[in-house]
């Protein structure tokens, strides 16, 4: 499930997505979607006429090639959907393999016995030991293990999965590497993680999300509009041929209708509207993160609020040592080297922090300190200190008012500056660790909440979106503040419990927006169902993974603000493809329409009459001014697969700039580029003698 | 054209923005219940309505319930029409003893005035009596115009109501503007009518010999209380069979001015009215300038094809009233067509191929260039819709209006709405293409006979009601035909208006932020042109083509019809 390190277009998904769109011309299937269901319709009305002309002996090349285009049409409709799909079918395939003939161990009243894992139900207990693989999704209720889940995630490192807490959930088709661990099943069969995952890859669990019926309907509704335009077009034809007095001299032949019609509806965004679909679900795939829907992915795309955790996500996760402040009187180097002395046992990363920064600021080596003269003193709830006894000096860092008493009692003083210190650290929303050695206070260290690099500016760029972001956060207020200043959030949760987010969720969506959030404990389950978005932790538990409409194999919980990037590129395709294919209109009736009627009014002996002057592209003959329009109404279909796998360049702007973008781009050059289009066609076709 | 044509536009234009505003505040303070404080001695009026008719004005109303009020109360006045034009020979008022009204003629009329068209397939002064005019058509322009006035506010308040499950009550809605907007207003402006020279009379014709010594009847009747309201309502319907080109109806150069405004002043104060309602004045705004937009592009096109037509300013005097002349003539044209009025000065046939096709195309688009009363915006909203949802996709979010969200209903119903009256008009054209009854009733040659019939059915199921010219529309393929039309494109986009209106009341109104598309701004003013020049030309190819633009093409290879 690692993004594809191969091309996504070799060989064996082409061929296979050849012989799907051949296999879908099955009615069927061409139902599901009704532009390509008349285009085919209009083909074969076409192939009826074409044959029968070649009973006849009168089978034109205009004819045959129409047909052969029409056809092309819907071949190429169903080859972009074929081959959103293949990708998605060879991963599903490797997952498949995970799944293949597992037996499970059920402890029934204690006893095991060997059973096939699909015959599991809820709520079974079974039992996995080392080199086992997992059966079924469940939750451990005893034991401790490791388990290689690198089949779901592509993570080969080993994770640990315990009973109780937030890791005890278990997914089938992993391995369990060691010890044993019993799990109880939490799913129907085939109603698990992996059966899921499956259906959602091959598409073949993909239902239509809300936003692609509206968009259908709106597809049919201009089908039946283009429909009625063209079936009316004969009547109009006859009259005008009336009341000029030539009979005759307009080409209303079914042929030129149906050739007509399909270049009228919208094939384009018709038959790219799945692929589109496909490939966006496709690409969150990639990203590792499973979706259950595909609705959630257009959520994603509308969501105006992001509740993001604190810790991993706005921050590195630990506190960290960012400064030295010496006490009056004390060199900064000698409250450096004391502090990293009194740290280097420590394995904290709050420790390691500090030893890193008296390397990095000051040079002082860590000095390996043999253990015969060194004692050291690790850090215990009562004392709230840590430190190191060295030849006849203690040092102890902690918290300030454990320092202090610590001195006092040995008879030294504490620093008023020292105290003013602490103060100013915690007001900013940091945490002062106080050094001394001996009696004498040597100074502060200034450990704060890291934020991580680039996380300001990626906010930044959500707000110009119109997405606001929450820190939600454990810390008291006056920390959570200085925090949310420092990384650009838009506004912060302190002091956070799973019921205040929930809360929080439901007012922003009583206001009418949408919320995204992630979670992986079991208290997250319920704000995680609540949010229009929910992405789960795959390390969560189980519960947590159920609430969630996604779930991030890669546990990072930064990978939201790349979910709403995917939901966003993937409506902007739809609108994209769907602009184009109705603004390709204009010229395709600029080229039928003169070519239809140039005939009227025509004076004697001429072949064109005044309608003429609307062949703008000065297209050679009619024949080759319809072959056109339908040769181009074609290939751009092909021509756009990629743009429909790969989604429209997502920038992150204000809706007004991406509006005006991509309307330039896809409205105007919608417009234009079919001008230039059936011209170049019209040209090759006369030079190839084809029309 | 010289510097007095230009001024008299500039005027024109000058005048219309400038009541927008005062009118749409009105109308919009109106639709609220709240009438303004010169008109609080009306409130008896409003009160002693709702207690005649036993209504509670306050009852809200589902969309359903809302529908049904309006279809219920349609089909009343529709057949009250009908009634009196039935037995017009026995009830009073009726002093030519005009006899009844042949069936077809009847329901056509009767249809044609309760969905606002007033397309008239009968002449006014030689076939109805005093009251058949006064009490069915006049009435129900006040009424077909309120109940237009009523489905926007709807729809507006399904904008800004939020997880609401009512639209409002019906008879407030419409009682309300009756009697503190259209009665005043129209009671004023027949006053000035009067004062210019229209007739307002019970007396029987007057009989005359003219200086040729030839007998001449001269109609007279109660004009002017209805041409006021024919105009104000965006109903069209003239009192004399010559429309405002009657000299007793549009007597002077400024009654036309005044009518001519009259007729798309209401129409613009809807725009206003709508964005004080549903709480977007700017959107408004926006909505207003494309209109404006689309109505200065189309007379000026009109314009200059008008006065560079080959021959001599004579020629291009045909079918106008010189007493008005070009320039007045072609503005009167293309605000009747833009505004689905439909009372016209000139013969719209007589206009150069090009003025002709755009009188056409203005109609074609759907009567939401400022369009009828009420109905013009709401169809524009449906536009709107159209649009919002085609590049609304393109931002990144799935389409919103106003902080609603549009989805598969929504669209469906939209794209009912816009889809009906385009069918109505294709389809109601082919069939008179393809049978004698349609072809026959034509009364000209090449492309323009083609218009003729485009005209006629556009203007029908669009619910415009003016006639392209000598098409003969008494047969029963076009007074049946017709009537089905005109219900269609009437209640065709009412009721998916209403259900559109009653769905998104119920939806939650998402705030807007930087994410939000746009709706306010001149970039969502082109977009929203593009999407109406596209759906129409898109629909309308190849009919303007056969016709006006292939007129075009032979008269300047020197071919007329």
């Amino acid at each position: 499930m690692k993004p594809a390190a191969t091309s996504n277009w070799n060989f064996a998904l082409l061929r296979r997505a050849t012989t799907d769109s051949f296999r879908k011309l099955d009615p069927r299937a061409l139902w599901a979607n009704p532009v390509i269901f008349a285009t085919a319709a209009g083909a074969a009305a076409v192939t009826v006429v074409a044959l029968n002309d070649l009973l006849h002996g009168h089978l034109s090349g205009f004819t045959l090639q129409i047909t052969l285009w029409l056809w092309f049409t819907v071949l190429f409709a169903n080859f972009a959907e074929a081959i959103a799909e293949g990708r998605g079918k060879a991963q599903a395939d490797a997952l498949k393999r995970a799944r293949a003939d597992t037996f499970a161990r059920l402890l029934k009243d204690g006893v095991e016995q060997r059973v096939a894992a699909p015959d599991l139900r809820k709520g079974d207990t079974v039992v996995c030991e080392a080199r086992d693989v997992v059966p079924a999704d469940g939750e451990v209720i005893e034991g401790i293990a490791s388990v290689d889940e690198s089949a779901i995630t592509g993570e080969s490192a080993p994770v640990v999965r315990e009973s109780g807490g937030d890791r005890s959930a278990v997914t089938g088709g992993t391995r369990v590497l060691s010890d044993r661990i019993v799990i109880r099943v939490t799913v129907e069969p085939g109603g698990g993680f992996l059966d899921r995952m499956i259906g959602l890859v091959e598409g073949a669990s993909r239902q239509r999300t809300p936003n692609e019926i509206a968009l259908g309907i709106l597809l049919v509704a201009m089908t039946l509009i283009f429909l009625a335009v063209v079936g009316t077009l004969p009547l109009f034809a006859h009259y005008s041929e009336t009341l000029a007095v030539q009979t005759g001299a307009v080409d209303v032949s079914l042929t030129v209708l149906v050739a007509l019609f399909v270049c009228l509806i919208p094939t384009t965004i018709g038959g790219l509207l799945s692929a589109i679909g496909i490939s966006g679900i496709d690409r969150l795939i990639r990203r590792n993160v499973i979706a259950t829907s595909g609705r959630a992915v257009e959520a994603a795309g509308d969501i105006d609020v992001l509740m993001l955790d604190k810790t991993g996500t706005i921050t590195l996760g630990n506190r960290q040592a960012t400064e030295f402040i010496p006490a009056p009187g004390i060199a900064n180097e000698r409250l450096a080297a004391a502090a990293q002395l009194a740290s280097l046992a420590d394995e904290t990363p709050e420790g390691r922090s500090i030893v890193v920064l008296a390397k990095e600021k000051f040079s002082i080596r860590e000095r390996v300190v043999a253990a015969p003269h060194a004692t050291f003193i690790p850090f215990a709830a009562q004392t709230r200190m840590s430190g190191v006894d060295l030849d006849g000096t203690s040092i102890r860092k902690g918290a300030a008012e454990s320092v202090r008493d610590w001195v006092v009692a040995q008879g030294g003083t504490y620093p008023t500056e020292v105290a003013a210190t602490v103060d100013r650290i915690g007001k900013a929303g940091g945490t002062p660790l106080v050094v001394a050695e001996g009696r004498e206070v040597l100074g502060v260290i200034y450990l704060k909440d890291v934020v991580k690099g680039g996380i300001k500016e990626r906010f930044a760029e959500l707000r110009r979106m119109g997405i606001r972001t929450v820190m939600i956060t454990g810390d008291n207020p006056l920390t959570a503040a200085a925090i949310a200043a420092e990384a650009g959030v838009d506004d912060f949760l302190a002091q956070a419990t799973p019921e205040m987010k929930l809360q929080r969720i439901r007012h922003e969506q009583a206001q009418g927006r949408l919320v995204a959030m992630t979670g992986d404990g079991t208290n997250d389950a319920p704000a995680l169902a609540q949010a229009d978005v929910g992405v789960a932790m795959n390390t969560g538990t189980q519960a947590a993974r159920e609430a969630g409409n996604m779930v991030d194999l890669d546990s990072n919980p930064t990978k939201l603000i790349e979910i709403v990037e995917i939901g966003k590129q993937l409506l902007m395709t739809r609108g994209a493809l769907t602009t184009f294919s109705i603004a390709n209109d204009v010229a395709k009736y600029f080229a039928i329409i003169p070519a239809m009627f140039a005939g009227l009014y025509a004076i004697n002996g001429g072949v064109t009459g005044p309608l003429g002057t609307l062949n703008l592209m000065a297209l050679h003959s009619p024949q080759s001014a319809i072959l056109s329009a339908v040769v181009f109404n074609a290939l751009i279909i092909i021509a756009l697969v990629p743009l429909a796998l790969r989604g429209v360049t997502y920038r992150a702007l204000p809706a007004a700039n991406l509006l005006r973008r991509n309307l330039l781009i896809y409205g105007v050059g919608g417009l234009v580029a079919p001008f230039i289009g059936i011209k170049a066609i019209d040209v090759a076709l006369v030079a190839l003698h084809l029309a | 054209m010289n510097v007095s044509d230009f001024t008299y536009l500039a005027l024109f234009v000058a005048v219309l923005v400038a009541v927008t505003a005062p009118l749409g505040r009105w109308l919009a303070a109106v639709l609220r219940g709240e009438p303004p404080i010169w008109l609080r001695w009306l409130i008896p009026v409003e009160r002693g309505l709702y207690r005649l008719a036993g209504i509670r004005p306050d009852e809200e109303m589902s969309w359903r319930h809302y529908t049904g009020a309006i279809l219920v109360f349609n089909l009343l006045g529709g057949v009250l029409i009908f009634v009196l034009q039935l037995f017009q020979a026995k009830l009073p008022l009726n002093p030519q003893n005009f006899s009844a009204v042949p069936l077809g003629i009847a329901v056509n009329t009767a249809v044609s005035f309760l969905t606002n068209t007033n397309w008239q397939a009968y002449s006014g002064e030689s076939s109805l009596s005093y009251l058949t005019q006064m009490a069915g058509l006049g009435v129900q322009n006040f009424l077909s115009a309120a109940t237009g006035l009523a489905v926007m506010a709807a729809l507006a308040r399904g904008l800004s109501r939020k997880s609401a499950h009512s639209i409002g009550n019906f008879w407030a809605d419409l009682v309300r503007p009756t009697v503190y907007l259209l009665v005043p207003l129209s009671f004023g402006f027949a006053v000035v009518l009067v004062a210019q020279g229209v007739v307002m009379s019970f007396n029987p014709y007057v009989h005359a010999v003219t200086l040729a010594g030839t007998d001449q009847l001269i109609p007279l009747g109660p004009a002017a209380s209805q041409i006021a309201i024919k105009q104000l309502g965006t109903n069209g319907g003239g009192f004399f069979g010559l429309n405002s080109a009657h000299p007793f109806e549009n007597p002077t150069p400024l009654s036309n001015f005044l009518q001519a405004l009259a007729l798309l002043a209401l129409p613009a104060a809807c725009v206003y009215a709508y964005g004080l309602l549903a709480g977007a004045r700017r959107h408004a705004w926006v909505i207003y300038g494309v209109m404006l937009a689309f109505f200065l592009g189309a007379l000026g096109l009109s314009l200059w094809s008008e006065y560079s037509s080959p021959g001599s300013a004579a020629l291009a005097l045909e079918g106008k009233e010189v007493r008005f002349g070009i320039t007045p003539s072609v503005l009167w044209a293309n605000a009747t067509t833009v505004a689905s009025n439909g009372s016209v000065n000139a013969m719209h046939s007589s206009l150069s191929p090009l003025g002709g096709g755009i009188a056409l195309f203005n109609i074609l688009l759907g009567e939401i260039i400022f369009g009828g009363i009420g109905s013009g915006l709401y169809g524009m909203v449906m536009m709107i819709l159209l649009a919002v949802f085609l590049a609304g996709l393109m931002v990144g979010r799935t389409p919103e209006y106003l902080g609603k969200k549009i989805e598969a209903f929504e669209i469906r119903l939209a794209a009912i709405a816009v889809l009906l009256p385009c069918a109505a008009v294709l389809f109601g054209c082919a069939i008179s293409f393809a049978t004698e009854a349609g072809r026959s009733a034509v009364g000209n040659a090449g492309p323009h006979a083609l218009t003729e019939i485009v005209y006629a059915w556009a203007s029908m199921a669009n619910n415009n009601g003016s006639a392209f010219g000598s098409l003969t529309a008494t047969g029963d393929w076009y007074t049946w035909g017709g009537s089905v039309v005109m219900l269609l494109g009437r209640f065709g986009v009412i009721i998916p208006v209403l259900a559109i209106a009653g769905s998104l009341a119920a939806k939650k109104t998402v705030p807007p932020s930087s994410g939000t598309f746009p709706t306010d701004g001149p970039l969502f003013a082109v977009l929203l042109g593009g999407v109406i020049i596209i759906v129409a030309a898109l629909t309308y190819f190849p009919a303007l083509t056969l016709g006006p633009v292939l007129e075009h093409l032979l008269l300047a290879a020197g071919r007329s019809f």
